[in-house]
């Protein structure tokens, strides 16, 4: 009998998975009604529920794939997995006003270099200070404060050890969760409002996770001018990590 | 019919995908660049050609714009699979990085929406180009 569940559970898991998270979406939008009165979107709260889950499921299993870990949840890592989540964000340009993407071009590019800049500037500082001198250790680092993907490729570009490569990792989860986590807070004080400040905000923040779930609970509308820059910081962090940023940090440490 | 627009929709994705592919190992990069950006420029592109030609109808929209409506529960289970716990325990510089990061670029969004991006400021200043 339970068996005979869990295999069903097991074939249908993406169909599990889409009345699973309608629940937490139903949960979320009344609790925003109910306690909050609106003011602290519903979409946060479900994904603050998503992050919370995958943390609880995290600890229990010791798993990476947060509550995908567990048989019952499998189908909410493929709903949340890069092929869903790249479809439903493009979906979101339809409607774009173009007029709004050409005026913000040149900001939108600006954003991305002195982003990319100020990531790794402050992951090879921070790396510093805890006593790393070896400068691909501080690359990877550094490439880790920009994106958890950015980190790893630079790495393993340099060929980092394996304990830089995953600390790197951690400290893009680290900026991933927290940008999602701090945008909704403090949007209204940079006033990150409107689609030109939503293209800056894309390019200078990068995390394609964290800035999509950022603005989506600050302001749905936004989140199409956000990915669409946060896009190219990825690639490009990638670009100018394993050369660009290494050579610059060889020649300041001197090794 | 709906399905056209979700037929759109991949074609658009898969190609932008291609392209940033193709962007990336051109560049020695083993990543895309900015695939998901070309996709949305297509997407626009395409449904703004198609429309001015009359192809395009509203029942065709239907079936993007409900993938646009789904990615906040997308989000949601995106929020659900990550490594958060690998977050939290990847020590102290991990944490360190991650956060002084943060830091320094909302500092960076702030003194440039300051700078270009409120929507009042570029309107009545003018600086729209």
């Amino acid at each position: 009998m339970i068996a005979a569940l869990a295999g069903l559970v097991d074939k249908y898991a993406l169909v599990v998975a889409f009345a699973l998270v309608g629940i937490v979406m139903l949960v979320s939008y009344q609790a925003s009604r109910l306690f909050t009165r609106g003011r602290v979107h519903g979409s946060a709260i479900a994904i603050f529920l998503g992050l919370a889950a995958a943390v609880a499921v995290g600890l229990a299993t010791g798993g990476r794939k947060g509550v995908a870990d567990l048989p019952l949840f499998a189908g909410v890592g493929v709903m949340g997995g890069a092929m869903f989540r790249d479809l439903a964000i493009v979906a979101t340009a339809y409607g774009v006003r173009i007029e709004d993407l050409r005026a913000s071009g040149v900001q939108g590019m600006v954003s991305l270099a002195l982003g990319l800049l100020v990531a790794f500037a402050a992951g090879i500082v921070v790396a510093w200070c805890f006593g790393v001198r070896d400068p691909v250790a501080l690359t990877t680092l550094g490439a880790g404060a920009a994106t958890y993907i950015v980190g790893p490729v630079t790495g393993a570009a340099l060929g980092a050890s394996s304990e830089m490569i995953a600390l790197s990792i951690a400290a893009g989860l680290v900026k991933s969760i927290l940008v999602m986590m701090a945008t909704p807070a403090l949007a209204r004080f940079i006033g990150l409002d409107n689609p030109r400040a939503a293209m800056i905000f894309g390019g200078v923040m990068g995390t394609n996770s964290g800035v999509i779930a950022g603005l989506a609970a600050t302001d749905p509308k936004l989140v199409p001018y956000g990915a669409m820059t946060a896009t190219f910081y990825t690639g490009l962090g990638c670009l100018i990590g394993p050369s660009l940023i290494y050579f610059i940090v060889r020649a300041l440490v001197g090794a | 019919m709906i399905f056209y627009g979700t037929a759109l929709l991949a074609g658009c994705l898969f190609i932008g995908m291609a392209i940033g592919q193709l962007i990336g190992s051109a560049l020695g990069v083993d990543s895309d660049i900015g695939g998901v950006g070309i996709a949305m420029l297509l997407l626009i592109g395409t449904t703004t050609w198609l429309s001015r030609r009359g192809l395009w109808s509203p029942t065709h929209g239907t079936g993007v714009q409900y993938w646009g409506d789904v990615y906040i529960p997308i989000v949601v289970a995106m929020a659900a699979s990550q490594n958060v716990r690998g977050a939290l325990v990847g020590g102290g510089l991990a944490f360190a990085a991650g956060s002084a990061s943060v830091v320094v670029a909302f500092a960076t969004v702030a003194l440039l929406i300051r700078r270009f991006g409120r929507h009042s400021v570029t309107q009545a200043g003018g600086e729209l180009r």
